[in-house]
């Protein structure tokens, strides 16, 4: 019994020490998903990113994921669970596992995090975002062009900054071509659920809408949109196929170039805590082709991502107000990020009370 | 077409999932079955459903295609339940983990492609009435089939000497073994129906709710069945009851906050659930009546004495 005993334990010593072996020739790169990697919006965007990885460094390290993973104190289990497993460097990407990452990077201190959209970082902690709020001052201006009734529906998901901070910045936009636009806000309260987007894509048509944009993530508001004949902004992948008459633009995320720089690094062992946040210019978010709109549109609209590339344009610039009439920004003032990463107010224009 | 008459189209299209899988549960419980499977057959049906439209070009093929793929999910739970007697809880756990699973996979070729929508079916003169026409008669057959079935449950449980021997089989299955009724027949056929009525709940969604596939679509509408069937003290037509309240408060909240009443979305969202479950216990608050409606042999496994 003993002998067996001392067999099993060598083995697994054994086992043990092959596996770190493996794990030092081949680094492993995991991915924790919020959805499922084929939602055709916000986490396939991620995956299409991890593929990136894949193929650019594949014969240096191997990538895994786990998808639907929920936020909140769940996510804890799964972030944990990949950590144990031998991750180097695992990448969280949903602000809904901010807290989950912080708290397992303690424990995993010799293991490297970067957490999508949040604001709390740590010496092994990075943090990353893209300012889709760039795209959305776009599509605020093509909507005010476009829509007949001046208002737009929205469809949120959670009052967080980044949300609160796009929805701003789609009114800003608007309001720079028509000063009188208006947009309905639905707060959804979730990320994912085709049946409820798709409610409330109906319930802002029903209400007078002609233009919606949305902050979730499947593409069930652009088939509502599609199919009651009005047009659509597509949300973090191209969702043309769901509305080949219906979508505007889309904003695109593009996470690939990113992860690839951040692997490299990591590999390279010059991997320290950051707090990124690029935007069109970088390339971490592009517009799908501008399409179903006149030309002059499509040219207007092509000049503000050009000018917003070029940074001569800004989108939370003064003279603006907040929605209670109380100035922010004076003329020429723009914003500094860490108020726009905090964001938890609107902008003068928007016709909804912040939940808080 | 009125804010009010768009209003009742959506709750529609949004109750009928719920009621059809409430009533098919509903069936399989009153035969002393419990399946927390729901939301696994509920997707499979959804998955299944789609995939055979997409292939065939025919969403009634669909349909078929979801009440089989709803029915055969059942007919392993009823395997595992029934003929190995399972724990039922722990069987319909991982039905459902397995049916998310199972459908994701079945499901990844379908990604991204267009769905052929569920055409609605106008009845003749009833679908000219004014208001009551365009909502009731000019919709698509699952909505028709969805108010049958209940129908039928009702009358079959209440009105027919089958639904007796079902009723007898859940309220006291050793006693209705020794009178000769053959149980384990009974609950098969009970939870039978019952995943075929939640394959067709699945339909629904990827056929006419939102006609795609997306893994995970059901988001849940599975458990507000399954808690509908409770809150309904297993009667079907409070089901429906409970399913349209469900379906018209969240339809409300949303027109709600779009028309901007300034009241926290956060409250708004959780008042089809609290609305629900206070009406419902209300109308179920006689508590002789829940007691005769509860089935007593309810999750309780059988072994027929031979």
């Amino acid at each position: 019994m003993k002998k067996l005993l001392l067999a099993l334990a060598t083995t697994t010593a054994v086992l043990g020490f092959a596996s770190v072996a493996s794990a030092q020739e081949k680094a492993k790169i995991c991915f924790v998903y919020v959805g499922s990697k084929t939602d055709g919006g916000w986490t396939q965007a991620h995956d299409i990113g991890r593929q990136q990885v894949e193929k650019e460094l594949g014969d240096k390290v191997e990538t895994q994921f786990l998808e639907n993973v929920p936020e909140g104190p769940d996510a804890e289990r799964a972030i944990e669970r990949l950590a144990r497993s031998g991750c180097g460097l695992i990448f969280t990407t949903s602000f809904g596992f901010m807290d989950a990452t912080i708290k397992i990077a303690q424990k995993f201190p010799d293991v490297k995090f970067e957490h999508a959209t949040g604001y709390k970082t740590a010496p092994n902690v990075a943090t990353y975002n893209s300012r889709f709020y760039e795209g959305r001052y776009i599509q605020g201006q093509i909507a005010a062009k476009m829509s007949q009734k001046g208002v737009a529906g929205y469809i949120a998901s959670f009052p967080i900054p980044e949300v609160v901070m796009g929805i701003n910045s789609f009114v800003i936009g608007a309001r720079s071509v028509n000063p009188e636009f208006k947009i309905k806000v639905v707060w959804a309260n979730t990320w994912f659920d085709p049946g409820k987007e798709a409610d409330a894509a109906k319930a802002l048509i029903d209400q007078g809408v002609d233009i919606l944009t949305q902050h979730t993530d499947t593409t069930a508001p652009m088939q509502v949109a599609a199919e009651r004949g009005i047009k659509a902004f597509g949300q973090a992948s191209d969702m043309i196929a769901a509305g080949p008459q219906t979508q505007l633009t889309a904003i695109v995320d593009t996470w690939g170039a990113y992860y690839v720089k951040r692997t490299q690094a990591f590999l390279d062992g010059k991997w320290e805590t950051t707090s990124s946040w690029d935007g069109l210019k970088d390339g971490i978010l592009t517009m799908a082709p501008y399409t179903n709109m006149p030309d002059d549109v499509k040219a207007m609209a092509e000049a503000t991502e050009a000018k917003i590339k070029s940074g001569e344009l800004k989108p939370f610039t003064g003279p603006l107000n907040k929605q209670d009439g109380t100035a922010w920004l004076k003329e020429g003032e723009s914003s500094d990020d860490a108020t726009l990463l905090g964001m938890n107010f609107y902008v003068e224009g928007v016709d909804d009370k912040l939940p808080q | 077409m009125g804010i009010v008459e768009a209003i009742l189209l959506s709750v529609i299209t949004a109750a009928t999932p719920l009621v059809l899988a409430a009533a098919g549960e509903l069936v399989a419980e009153r035969s002393g079955v419990l399946n927390l499977g729901v939301e696994g057959m509920m997707i499979m049906g959804a998955v299944c459903a789609f995939a055979a439209t997409q292939l065939s070009g025919s969403p009634y093929i669909g349909v078929l295609a979801g009440v089989a793929a709803g029915a055969l999910s059942s007919l392993l739970f009823g395997f595992l339940t029934l003929t190995l007697v399972a724990n039922q809880v722990a069987t319909g756990l991982a039905l459902t983990l397995l049916g998310l699973g199972v459908s994701g996979m079945l499901g990844e070729s379908f990604l991204g492609m267009q769905g052929i929508k569920l055409q609605p079916i106008a009845i003749p003169v009833l679908s000219q009435i004014p208001f009551l026409g365009p909502l009731l008669f000019r919709q698509d057959a699952i909505f028709y089939l969805s108010m049958a079935i209940v129908a039928g449950i009702h009358w079959f449980l209440f009105r027919t000497r089958s639904g007796l021997k079902l009723r007898a089989v859940g309220d006291s299955h050793g006693s209705a073994h020794a009178l000769g009724v053959d149980v384990i027949r009974t609950r098969y056929m009970a939870v039978l129906f019952g995943g075929a009525c939640a394959g067709l709940a699945g339909a629904q969604l990827s056929l006419v709710y939102t006609p795609q596939w997306v893994e995970n679509m059901s988001a849940g509408r599975g458990w507000i069945a399954l808690a509908l069937v409770v809150f309904a003290s297993w009667r079907p037509w409070r089901v429906v009851a409970g399913g349209y309240l469900f379906g018209a408060v969240s339809i409300s909240q949303l027109h709600a906050q779009a028309f901007g009443i300034g009241i926290p979305s956060q409250f708004l969202s959780s008042l089809p659930y609290v609305a629900t479950i206070v009406v419902l216990i209300l109308i179920s608050h006689n508590r002789r009546m829940t007691l005769i409606n509860t089935p007593a042999s309810l999750g309780k496994p059988f072994v027929p004495d031979r």
